[in-house]
């Protein structure tokens, strides 16, 4: 009676009526089984409109241009967060917090502003030194000829630590804000420990508290280079602590900006290398190209699986008449293959002549802010890695987490030989 | 066909031939000058192709027209000074013929 459900994704995605390909399923990126899928809409229905589906209806923006000209229109294409805000879940109204990202301009241009010093190319240049002191103690404490689980001991620490200097955060605590994020992005449906949008708000209270405790003393006094003090300090969000949604909103977007994208690019980079040894060798004996082999891992990992936006006037695109009120959402991660923008998209090439051509930071007024500190850490973490492991081994294929908008890997056996 | 000279935050100058028609920005990817990203591909939506216009050519570039898009992408890159500009949002014509252009410490 409990035979395995045998399926096969690349005969599924083709045979299955094209109105009823739901590409939201967060079991298809579970399981890692939904390049078909992708690639069956970007020839067949490059804009496509999925009715009922698992999370509403919705259309699908699959084609690199076409999410492109989504990006580039926030004034018909909408982040506002009433209005359903940037994921492709419609939250209830009452948790439907605001933030700079899920925001349109002029609001969202003046909130951003406050924040994106922190990440200016002196401050980059600051940072680093920390940077690379805390990967080499992480990379020295590694076991050799053991099993050990990346993730946790390098990809989770690493970002994790990160935030603290971000938010000047007591580094004794920094497992709370991990916690914070994972929580605050779980799918409700998971089986994990959010279960409810009632629990969410809960464990996020936590958040709430702790920061608003921060904010106070940071407003107390001037300077602190640190994102709270900055948001304390600034004309446009010093009153930022007296809307406590909007609040969480930011810190919730800060938080999971600077740490779950950044973690799962680290995991994601060691397994796409290891899963094309020609590559690895290409790099071992080339770490010169560690600065172009970056952005292809952001671009093949695709941290963020997609962004939502919601219509605010009737637009053709792709061909296809979107209404006021639709729910439109972008697939970077299908953006990122689609082969009429990218040279060979269903290859790993850690020396393209173009690597950052793709959307894995977005485009447009909501870009990620934190893009250059992202590439930053990593080439840092493979500079440091190349010096010490020339090999580093997958034991077992990783783990991934239930979900249509981070594309995470929860665990990654590897080993490093003696 | 006009020449256009970029010059790195580091002050290495380099000067290019670039083809009318085509924008600031592609003289530099195509000559493989380095300091300017262009991530985007010239859509004006990443500003990663932000460059200071040299003062003698300010007047006849012109600056961005406040609202545009270029404006508000501009307003989100780093080291911004009131001579930025987008370089694909620039396009080479015969009477930009020694253009300079000056880059920024960092792109992002």
């Amino acid at each position: 009676m409990n035979a395995p459900v045998h399926y096969d994704p690349a005969s599924d995605a083709y045979t299955t009526p094209l109105d009823q390909i739901d590409v939201s399923d967060p079991h298809l990126f579970q399981d890692d089984v939904y390049y078909p899928y992708f690639e069956r809409l970007r020839r067949e229905a490059p804009v496509h409109y999925r009715k009922d589906g698992k999370y509403g209806s919705f259309w699908s923006v699959t084609k690199f241009k076409d999410i492109m000209a989504v990006e580039t229109h926030p004034e018909i294409y909408s982040s506002e967060a009433r209005l359903g805000g940037i994921t492709i879940t419609d939250r209830p109204m009452e948790f439907r917090r605001s933030s700079f990202i899920s925001m349109d301009p002029p609001r969202h241009d003046e909130q951003r502003k406050v924040v994106s010093p922190i990440v200016a190319p002196a401050n980059l240049n600051n940072m680093s030194s920390v940077i690379r002191e805390r990967v080499c103690t992480v990379l020295d404490g590694l076991p050799r000829n053991e099993t050990f689980d990346w993730v946790k001991r390098v990809s989770i620490e690493l970002t994790t630590l990160m935030l603290t200097t971000l938010f000047d955060f007591p580094i004794e605590e920094r497992n709370k804000l991990t916690f914070w994020s994972d929580c605050a992005t779980a799918d409700v449906n998971a089986g994990g420990i959010v279960n409810s949008e009632e629990k969410r708000l809960e464990i996020l209270g936590d958040a709430l508290r702790t920061f608003t405790g921060l904010w106070h003393e940071r407003a107390a006094r001037p300077g602190g280079f640190d994102l709270i003090s900055m948001l304390a300090h600034s004309e446009a969000t010093r009153n930022l602590v007296n809307d406590p949604a909007e609040f969480l909103g930011n810190l919730t977007l800060l938080i999971v900006g600077g740490n779950d994208t950044t973690r799962n690019s680290m995991s994601g980079g060691l397994w796409a290398l290891c899963k094309h040894p020609a590559e690895y060798q290409k790099l071992r004996d080339n770490p010169g190209l560690i600065p172009s082999m970056v952005p292809e891992i952001i671009r093949w990992q695709s941290p963020i699986v997609h962004m939502r936006r919601t219509a605010l006037a009737d637009a053709e695109l792709g061909g296809k008449q979107i209404k006021a009120g639709d729910k439109v959402v972008m697939w970077y991660i299908s953006g990122n293959r689609d082969e009429d923008s990218i040279d060979n998209p269903n290859e790993f090439i850690i020396d393209r002549a173009r690597p950052r051509h793709h959307l894995s930071f977005g485009f447009g007024v909501h870009r990620c802010v934190g893009n250059r500190l992202a590439e930053m850490q990593l080439i840092i973490l493979w500079e440091e890695i190349m010096k010490r492991f020339p090999r580093i081994e997958l034991v077992e294929e990783p783990k991934r987490i239930y979900s249509n908008f981070i594309h995470g890997i929860t665990e990654m056996k590897v080993r490093i030989p003696a | 066909m006009p020449k256009i000279t970029y010059i790195e935050h580091n002050g290495t100058a380099h000067t290019v031939q670039v083809p009318v028609g085509k924008s600031v920005m592609q003289g530099a990817i195509n000559n493989n000058v380095p300091g300017i990203d262009a991530d985007c591909g010239g859509e004006c939506a990443c500003a990663t192709c932000h460059v200071y216009i040299d003062a003698a050519w300010l007047d006849r570039i012109g600056l961005p027209v406040p609202g545009s898009q270029e404006a508000s992408m501009l307003s989100f890159a780093a080291v911004t000074q009131p001579d930025s500009r987008l370089s694909c949002q620039i396009e080479v014509a015969d009477d930009l013929d020694g253009l300079v252009v000056r880059m920024p410490e960092g792109q992002h």
